[in-house]
């Protein structure tokens, strides 16, 4: 799955930045309108070009940033248009932006798929890319493309291009099968990478994506699994017998943080990834559970309730300085810190299960979510979106969802069957 | 050497003379191990399952009366009810000295899976606590939690959800 980037040595890319002061550019980082409209014609030079400009629409209407249209019902154009392309033409057509781009083999056996982003009103390209894939790697590239349009036009950092580990989730609530399932984060090269024997939950990604830790029900106890996603193979993080979960890698993958229960009392430890002994970092009597370090490894949020109730509180890496920071009423479980540090989002219990953000300090509070119960959320890499499951009263299926962090509707992921404790990967390579 | 057997020999009369008013009287043969041995460091995740035995089981729940007992929302605590099903479950164990049991506690679907975890152990843990104040050897329990993983009743209401608070004892052997 290695992606090689090629920088395209397209004229135009010197000819747009000669354009800069002719007048204000249309479409400018951080600027963009929602449903900005964007042309995908389908990429000229190889079969699979409609695939690939379909993937990409589907990835840029899936920002609920954009109104991709096409690759269907619009133009072709030709391999030497695709870094040229008629402005008029498009403009014509009413779109503020064309994604375009060409297919070509190379004579390593690779093919080159190279992406433009051209701002249609002003006239000018914006961005362009090339990436060197295999042939079976060919949504790689689509991916990044559309991330390139994503990040040129938002102002955020790409997110497109990752993975989902979650837990599959099949038959009746009283008998559910739950196995860990990998996919594309548009939910493509689907796969199990347990069996089902034994009940799993919470699969968490490393930092750099290629480990996993999750929780399985051996000998009838919950146990912390590492699991390699490149091999498959696996084994216990916590020697002995005790019951262990909640696991979360630390930012620089190489210590875990979990929980352990014993004697009525749940406390939170850490351990490094090559084994050891554990070190405990909280020890109040209550369930201090669902750590999270923060993005720079100093500190830890986790939930406790030793006030009477689930709250949030913050430490010190090492368990130092326990300080509670939810106060807005109800019950608050299950955070996360985001990728960019400055936020925590967390499941709120108040009737509903909702799933929320707050300033990693505490204080500014907003729930983004609104279904009967909503719960454990994880941050897409660039901190821009939340994803969670959603469990529906009664016998049905929980399914993912992934909101907006900053106002929009949730949408659901697509996967093959019920899906539980989303894991989102970090920014594939 | 025969320190360690004088000290032993005093235990086990302690532990007769302890236990001569009770009926049944106690077997306090020292028992094998009840479980494949294990090496407590290993990390081979499959090295071991723990497996039901549905015919002492069965007869648990019939002489006991139940395996199971239940809790109110969010609470660890036992009520009479829970209580004296605790007490006839340790009378069976006391009378079945060769099994052990695992204690399972379970959670209902409204709470958070984490915490659901720690309230299952929580929940187990109470029941544990109860059978040894009855006299069952910590030694013969193990304790674990399912959290919301495996209820007994799908509904989304207060009877399913009641249903799902509990504590279940599993004899493994």
């Amino acid at each position: 799955m290695r992606l090689i980037f090629t920088v395209l040595l397209a004229g135009l890319a010197g000819a747009a930045v000669a354009q800069d002061t002719q007048e204000p550019p249309e479409l400018v980082g951080g600027s963009v309108r929602t449903n900005t409209a964007i042309a995908v014609p389908v990429m000229p030079g190889n079969m699979i070009g409609r695939q690939v400009s379909e993937v990409i629409a589907s990835d840029l209407r899936s920002t609920g940033l954009f109104t991709p249209i096409g690759p269907g019902g619009l133009p072709s154009y030709s391999v030497e248009e695709a870094g040229n392309p008629a402005y008029p033409n498009w403009r014509n057509a009413g779109v503020a932006a064309l994604v375009s781009g060409y297919i070509e083999q190379r004579p390593d056996g690779r093919m080159t798929i190279a992406c433009y982003l051209h701002d249609v009103t002003a006239g000018r390209t914006l961005a362009n890319q090339g990436f060197a894939v295999s042939g079976n790697d060919w949504r790689r590239a689509a991916h990044k493309c559309a991330d390139l349009v994503y990040s040129r036009l938002s102002g955020q950092q790409p997110f497109l291009d990752t993975r989902v580990v979650y837990v599959a989730e099949t038959g009746p609530k009283t008998n559910r099968q739950k196995r860990v399932a990998i996919m594309d984060s548009d939910g493509s090269n689907h796969r199990y990478l347990t069996i089902g024997r034994n009940t799993v939950v919470t699969p968490r990604f490393s930092p750099r994506g290629d480990k996993l830790v999750y929780v399985s029900h051996i000998g009838r106890r919950p146990r912390v699994l590492l699991y390699d996603v490149a091999s498959g193979s696996e084994r216990l993080l916590i020697p002995g017998n005790h019951i262990t979960f909640a696991p979360r890698f630390s930012p620089n993958g190489r210590s875990v943080v979990f929980s352990m229960a014993n004697g009525g009392n749940t406390d939170i430890y850490v351990v490094s990834v090559d084994g050891g002994e554990p070190r405990r970092l909280t020890s109040a009597p209550g369930a201090d559970t669902s750590p999270s370090f923060s993005p720079d490894g100093r500190q830890i949020v986790f939930e406790s309730d030793r006030s009477g109730t689930q709250q949030l509180y913050v430490m010190g890496a090492d368990g130092s300085n326990q300080r509670r920071i939810s106060f807005g009423g109800g019950r608050y479980a299950s955070p996360i810190w985001s990728p960019t540090g400055n936020l925590i989002a967390f499941t709120k219990i108040a009737g509903p299960f909702r799933i929320g953000v707050m300033n990693a300090g505490g204080g500014g509070e907003r729930i983004l979510t609104n279904g009967w119960q909503d719960e454990g959320p994880s941050w897409a890499p660039n901190g821009q979106f939340v994803m969670f499951h959603r469990t529906p009263q009664g016998a049905g299926a929980a399914r993912l969802y992934a909101v907006p962090v900053n106002g929009g509707n949730a949408r659901i992921m697509p996967t093959p069957v019920g899906g539980s404790d989303p894991s989102w990967s970090p920014l594939n390579n | 050497m025969n320190k360690h057997i004088l000290i032993g020999m005093t235990a086990l009369a302690l532990t007769l003379g302890a236990c001569a008013k009770r009926t049944p009287p106690p077997e306090t043969v020292p028992q094998g191990p009840v479980t494949p041995p294990t090496d407590p460091n290993s990390t081979d995740p499959n090295s071991l399952e723990v497996v039901e035995l549905p015919a002492l089981q069965a007869d648990l729940v019939a002489k006991a009366g139940s395996d199971t007992i239940y809790f109110g929302t969010d609470e660890y605590s036992l009520d009479q009810a829970s209580q004296a099903t605790l007490a006839a479950q340790a009378r069976w164990l006391m009378a079945n000295p060769n099994v052990r049991a695992s204690i399972e506690g379970h959670a209902d679907e409204r709470g958070t899976r984490e915490y659901n975890q720690a309230l299952g152990e929580r929940r187990a843990n109470a029941a544990r606590d109860f059978l040894v104040s009855q006299g069952v050897p910590t030694s013969r329990l193990v304790v674990t939690s399912w959290g919301k993983e495996r209820p007994v009743a799908q509904g989304s209401n207060e009877e399913a959800w009641a249903q799902n608070r509990r504590a279940v004892t599993v004899i493994i052997r």
